[in-house]
């Protein structure tokens, strides 16, 4: 008898705390790790456990490239979390083709993503065969020049209002000792760095030419091949770099050891995190300053299909949460990005962000290289210019024969 | 003649002896998984990654056959034959330096030394750390900034000039001093036992003869140590076709793809490029660079020369 009641009570110690709560525990994995990235996480959490949920954060650390294998073979492998970021684009493509991802539609009809979601192309994005298959969550545009004010002020050469400028101020920023634009090695950045170049000199109709339409003919032509010889530039005015992660490389801008930087959005929450202010401190130039434009990549969530009811329904919820104003707002004022729909008030936002926002409102957007081409040719592209900024030896002409070729087996 | 013949037949239909087959029977039982594994595990995913490499799986294997599609593009590819070249200079370096250090060490250690315990440890400390480790503090020691070429600056040479992994033609050697650096140690302690297996009394019947001690080592003692010399050539060389983490540690590539190795281009192109059979080319042309290496070798060393030791 004593014992029954003793195996009553350890039983009653077990069961309660499982009836008590009807938390799931949603474990959602992410490559957000640094500082800003960090905080802005922390209010997704915040208001996904505010829908009686738990988030069990899955952080990755490294870029999106060491997080993303590791986050494919865990649903191949038949080891799913309960949710992942990817960037919405192909990069989650054959996943959903094999059946192994949930299907949204209900909960995007639900909560009129349709309407709410600004561009459309967004969500255009997730949608594969009519049926959606993730909830975007911010919108993060590559086309900025970071420019330090005050390492222009010391090479006694005002702060440029474009591409040129930088360029022609290049001399006087080297007899200062200053680098005038800082590169990081890791390869993804000069190719983002040059798909950048291309869409600001070349414009927005080669560009889709090229990335969009995989037209080998104009990828060898002569509006390409200004933009080759810019990256030329670009490659001989970025020498003396020496770092490899984008943030070193945006941390020589911050300190003026460098006159700028062509880098994402996301720099900006390392300038914020150093205390600089938009337009005093250090410039932006959207687009180079030349085409005022911006590509609306970003980040998205993903939803393995889980066997799990109670999961699936956290799954429902977290998708509601991601797309929900308050969430939104609180994510993107910390993460430097923009939210992904239209009818929310970003009053705190600075210049930078500002003008971010208007060219949104204006409609000046276009589809991201990670939208147009599969990862395949991503890296393809990653590998040429990785090796044309880093060696003095190809010349442009060379690069763009090469470039022709990826784009004419381009997928 | 015909009692020849019974005489011969009793002996194999002796009841007493064990058949081929049972013999070691619980030896050969306990080596069964290990047989299992060896076959499924090894073989079985050697040919099926061969199978898939002439497949155009993408994320997902897929028995699409595309022919040699996926072998064309390996070898048009600059990065491919960047990673071929960097791992000929890498490999023919490498194991002739941590061969020549590693005895020249083993042997200085030989010539009874004090201390000799304390510099065992402190040169075969490296080995206790991985590649990755390895790797980073050696991207440190050679960063122009904080390491080596700043520490010289600062003594007064200004014009001193080492800046190997920033340089994208000699970027590879800056990776070689790193791995000599963490392999050396192992070399120079298989040396050094295979020195203490020598027999004393050759080298008194050396130094009886007069013969000078550069002249023993290397016509007398380096014959006798072949064993130990196979052993660490197999050693180093499969560290060496399979380096990945060293170079991702240090340079991750870079300048741009100058130091780039073959194993970190198929795991590139499997996993960040989300191709597989081009990753799956890649390992199979490995593969048979090994082959070719390994299987005349140990046709010379297991066939005909069971007679040597």
């Amino acid at each position: 008898m004593k014992i029954r009641s003793a195996i009553a009570a350890l039983a009653a110690t077990v069961a309660l705390p499982v009836a008590a709560s009807y938390a799931t525990d949603l474990e959602v994995t992410h490559w957000w790790t640094s500082g800003g990235e960090a905080a802005a996480v922390a209010e997704l959490a915040k208001a996904f456990d505010a829908t009686g949920n738990k988030w069990v954060d899955g952080a990755i650390a490294g870029a999106g490239s060491t997080a993303r294998p590791i986050m494919v073979s865990r649903i191949t492998g038949g080891d799913p979390m309960g949710a992942t970021q990817f960037n919405h684009g192909r990069q989650a493509e054959e996943l959903v083709q094999e059946g192994l991802m949930r299907d949204l539609t209900d909960v995007a009809e639900r909560g009129n993503w349709k309407d709410v979601i600004r561009p459309a192309s967004l969500l255009d994005s997730c949608t594969i065969d009519g049926k959606i298959y993730c909830a975007p969550i911010n919108i993060h545009s590559w086309q900025w020049l970071w420019l330090s004010n005050a390492a222009f002020e010391k090479a006694g050469v005002p702060v440029p209002k474009n591409w040129d400028e930088l360029v022609a101020a290049a001399p006087a920023l080297e007899k200062a000792g200053i680098v005038p634009l800082a590169v990081g090695g890791q390869a993804w950045q000069a190719n983002g760095a040059f798909d950048v170049l291309m869409l600001a000199l070349a414009g927005k109709d080669v560009f889709l030419q090229v990335f969009g339409e995989k037209n080998a003919e104009v990828a060898a032509g002569p509006e390409m091949a200004k933009v080759f010889k810019a990256a030329d530039d670009a490659r001989r005015i970025s020498r003396g770099t020496n770092v490899q992660d984008w943030n070193q490389a945006t941390n020589m801008v911050i300190t003026g050891k460098a006159g700028g930087q062509i880098m994402g959005d996301w720099a900006q929450g390392e300038f914020q995190l150093a205390g600089l202010k938009a337009g005093e401190d250090y410039s932006c130039l959207p687009g180079l300053g030349v085409t005022e434009m911006i590509a609306t990549g970003g980040d998205a969530f993903y939803f393995p299909l889980l066997e799990d009811e109670a999961k699936s329904k956290a799954q429902e919820a977290l998708a509601e949460t991601l797309v929900d104003p308050k969430a939104q707002v609180a994510f993107n004022l910390k993460k430097g990005s923009l939210p992904v729909r239209g009818d929310v008030d970003l009053g705190a936002a600075n210049d930078c962000m500002k003008k971010g926002l208007d060219i949104l409102a204006k409609g000046n957007v276009i589809q991201w290289t990670d939208q147009l081409l599969s990862a395949d040719s991503q890296k393809q592209k990653e590998d040429l210019f990785s090796e044309f900024f880093a060696s003095g030896l190809m010349s442009p002409e060379d690069a763009q024969k090469r470039f022709a070729e990826i784009i004419a087996t381009a997928d | 003649m015909t009692g020849q013949v019974t005489g011969r037949a009793t002996v194999r239909a002796h009841p007493g002896r064990p058949s081929r087959l049972t013999r070691n029977l619980s030896a050969k039982i306990a080596s069964i998984p290990m047989m299992l594994t060896a076959v499924v595990v090894f073989l079985g995913g050697t040919l099926w990654t061969v199978l898939y490499s002439f497949t155009s799986s993408k994320l997902l294997p897929r028995l699409k056959f595309v022919g040699l599609d996926q072998y064309e593009r390996l070898w048009a590819a600059p990065r491919w034959l960047v990673s071929i070249e960097n791992l000929a200079i890498y490999g023919v370096f490498s194991l002739i330096f941590s061969m020549v250090i590693g005895f020249m060490l083993a042997a200085l250690m030989d010539q009874k030394i004090r201390f000799e315990n304390t510099f065992r440890t402190i040169f075969l400390y490296p080995f206790a750390l991985s590649f990755i480790v390895t790797g980073l503090v050696w991207q440190w020691l050679l960063n122009p900034e904080h390491g080596i070429q700043s520490v010289v600056r600062a003594m007064g040479w200004t014009g001193f000039d080492f800046n190997p992994l920033y340089d994208s033609s000699i970027v590879i050697y800056g990776i070689l001093i790193a791995a000599l650096w963490q392999g050396t140690g192992l070399v120079m302690c298989l040396m050094l036992a295979g020195l203490r297996g020598i027999d004393e009394d050759i080298w008194k019947a050396s130094r009886v003869d007069g013969i000078p001690m550069w002249k023993t080592y290397l016509f007398v003692v380096i014959p006798m140590m072949r064993p130990v010399f196979v052993t660490t050539l197999v050693i180093i060389a499969s560290g060496i076709v399979r380096v990945y983490d060293l170079v991702v540690a240090q340079t991750s590539g870079g300048p741009g793809i100058a130091s780039e190795v073959p194993a970190k281009y198929v795991y590139d192109y499997m996993f960040q490029a989300q191709n597989l059979g081009q990753g799956f080319a890649a390992s199979t042309m490995m593969l048979i660079t090994v082959a070719i290496i390994i299987v005349p070798w140990a046709y010379l060393e297991f066939s005909g020369g069971r007679k040597r030791v």
